[in-house]
């Protein structure tokens, strides 16, 4: 086998993990707000779409990258709406934006590119002297700038949800609604605001498939991605490290079963592409704490003066 | 009197004007079909849309109609779609998959007077007593071996890729005759296969792409819709692509080398020849190389690109043609594993 070794793996895995790392992140943030969005997947295929045929018409990534910013944050605003304003089931109304997603990305496709195309995406960039480094210069450093972008996110996300006002708002209007109104805070504002910047982050989760990692644009595109983010973030017990130990782990599995694959290793085809699934939830299952840390006011609508 | 004397001709000459025109005015074949997939997906639906169409503008389309319903991987919805069809008094009706084998044999015997056809399948259900019902099956493993060879002759690296949906069907028969046809024109060739386990998951068959390239191979070949995503990494890295089922020069014009695709036009005229001359099912149509049902479309100038520097000259002809006769005779056998 000429020159694949772990090192492709584990750049293979990092590589993976991009979509997942950028939707579950968004999740996180409107989850902790105390709303469930379920049409996280939908939201990816929209912005799959509207990155994708921006590009081809533009010629721009950087356009492309934003209009499915554009795309999520209009869904984001959509799902804030349905869950906060008019205090619909989040469960259903959430399946329902994926399924929307679905369908209008899908015509969208039909009606103005027609045929399956690839585009040339955004490719790997080698980051000077870093990408250098033996062994984590190679795994780490020579990926596409949305792949950095999505590891970067982590500790921006961190960062602002437990360092900044807003992030202490955020995390206060999902675990105690009627205390932080008490205290002036406007929770449907700040929930109306998480759950976009999770809309936002989801488009550019699916901006990452289409002009990034896979090039093409193609109905049902996510194949499911979105509904593994949402579940990332409870088997991560909504933190951050829970989250990107779920991403890596799932996607380095995933990783490793194809090279099992090429290297003819006689695992049964099906047995191989079962474990990655598998093995994420073992592992996060025994990592979590007793503790579930669940926001309390997850998937509850809040209504001033409820008790 | 005189107003019922006119009255009586002019009902006789209306009714002998309608009459010579319903004579004249012949009904047009009308052709149903259901799909699990999208007839953009430059591969398996799509081969067979895009043979209707060449049918339709072949026949006229006052003489050949088509309908057709995307996406029906859910049984269920294909057996509501199927009955729908043949209510609506389609001369026949297409389930283009081999899952919808078992809601076919359920439906087909309640309209006895629609011909069904399926395929990937030799099942007619002529042993169950239902006598509407057409099978095809398309030796797919014919395309996979003259791609195979082609393969063989441009790696140099001697390492080829293959991203195969599920070990099924048309498509285990693809990869079958694909190593079968790389093995035979250079035994020392390495061709490592993965299975994305999904005829959809077109992130995992990019992902098994890039570990292929990394494995070292320089062209890769693939079966069914996740195609597309393999092809965009392969474009990405600069590594030749086989195509399979559909066309896909468009899809990337600078690597595909070829593609070996569905051509089911000769199904089609057969099928609506056999449904005319009132022969309603009870028939098992083998499609192949011989019947024109496999064919290449060579890009050429990518194929004398990847052959650049190499003795062997970049043509159908030079490179495949004596395959292609023994193909044609019956002189080669392959074995699906």
């Amino acid at each position: 086998m000429t020159g694949f070794t772990a090192i492709d793996i584990f750049s293979s895995g990092i590589r993976l993990a991009t979509p997942y790392l950028y939707a579950s992140i968004g999740e996180n943030f409107g989850q902790l707000s105390g709303i469930l969005n379920l049409g996280v997947d939908g939201i990816m295929l929209m912005g799959a779409y509207a990155a994708f045929f921006t590009t081809v018409k533009t010629g721009s990534l950087v356009l492309g990258l934003l209009a499915a910013g554009v795309v999520g944050a209009l869904l984001g605003l959509a799902m804030a709406f349905i869950s906060v304003t008019m205090k619909a089931e989040q469960g259903i109304s959430g399946i329902g934006l994926y399924l929307f997603g679905l369908g209008m990305s899908e015509l969208l496709f039909k009606k103005t590119l027609g045929e399956v195309q690839t585009v040339a995406g955004f490719a790997p960039v080698y980051i000077p002297w870093l990408s250098n480094i033996p062994v984590v210069g190679e795994i780490l450093f020579r990926q596409n700038v949305l792949a950095y972008g999505a590891f970067a996110l982590v500790p921006v996300s961190w960062f602002v949800l437990y360092k900044t006002p807003l992030g202490l708002k955020v995390r206060a209007v999902g675990q105690n609604p009627e205390g932080a109104d008490s205290l002036g805070v406007s929770v449907a504002r700040v929930r109306y605001l998480a759950v976009t910047i999770g809309g936002i982050l989801s488009g550019i989760a699916g901006a990452s498939l289409s002009i990034a990692l896979l090039n093409v644009f193609q109905e049902n595109l996510t194949y499911g991605m979105g509904f593994i983010a949402v579940a990332l973030v409870y088997f991560g017990g909504w933190r951050l490290s829970g989250l990107l130990t779920g991403a890596i782990l799932f996607s380095m599995v995933n990783a490793l079963q194809l090279w099992a694959q090429v290297r003819g290793i006689k695992i049964p085809s099906e047995f191989a592409l079962m474990i990655p699934y598998v093995i994420t939830i073992l592992v996060l299952a025994a990592l979590a704490k007793r503790r579930i840390h669940a926001p309390a006011a997850l998937n509850k609508p809040f209504e001033r003066g409820e008790g | 009197m005189q107003s019922k004397k006119t009255f009586l001709l002019i009902a006789g000459i209306l009714f002998l004007v309608f009459s010579l025109g319903i004579e004249v005015r012949a009904e047009p074949f009308r052709v149903a079909v259901i799909l699990p997939s999208t007839i953009g997906d430059l591969a398996f639906s799509q081969s067979m849309y895009d043979s209707l169409v060449a049918v339709q503008k072949e026949m006229g389309p006052k003489n050949f109609q088509f309908n057709y319903s995307e996406k029906l991987y859910v049984l269920a919805d294909a057996g509501v779609a199927l009955r729908d069809y043949a209510t609506k008094g389609y001369d026949l009706v297409i389930a283009h998959g081999a899952q919808y084998g078992s809601v076919l044999a359920e439906i087909a015997p309640d309209f006895p007077k629609v011909s069904f056809a399926w395929g990937n399948s030799r099942d007619n259900f002529s042993s169950k007593g239902v006598k509407n019902v057409f099978a095809f099956e398309i030796h797919a493993e014919q395309g996979g071996y003259l791609n195979g060879v082609l393969a063989a002759k441009i790696t140099r690296k001697g390492i080829i890729g293959v991203i195969g949906p599920m070990n099924a069907g048309d498509c285990k028969m693809y990869v079958s005759g694909f190593k079968a046809g790389v093995l035979a024109t250079n035994p020392k060739a390495t061709v490592n296969i993965t299975w994305t386990g999904s005829f959809s998951d077109v992130a995992l068959a990019s992902e098994a792409a890039q570990t292929h390239i990394n494995a070292g191979a320089d062209i890769l070949t693939g079966a069914a819709q996740i195609q597309a995503g393999a092809v965009g990494v392969a474009r990405q890295r600069g590594v030749y692509w086989l195509a399979s089922q559909a066309d896909q020069t468009s899809l990337a014009p600078e690597i595909v080398v070829a593609s070996a695709i569905y051509e089911w036009r000769p199904l089609l005229r057969t099928l609506v020849k056999e449904i005319k001359g009132g022969t309603r099912g009870e028939k098992v149509f083998t499609l192949d190389y011989s019947n024109d049902s496999i064919r290449m479309i060579i890009n050429q100038s990518v194929l004398e690109k990847a052959l650049r520097g190499k003795a062997e000259k970049g043509t159908e002809k030079a490179l495949l043609g004596k395959t292609e006769k023994d193909m044609k005779e019956g002189k080669i056998k392959i074995n699906i594993e």
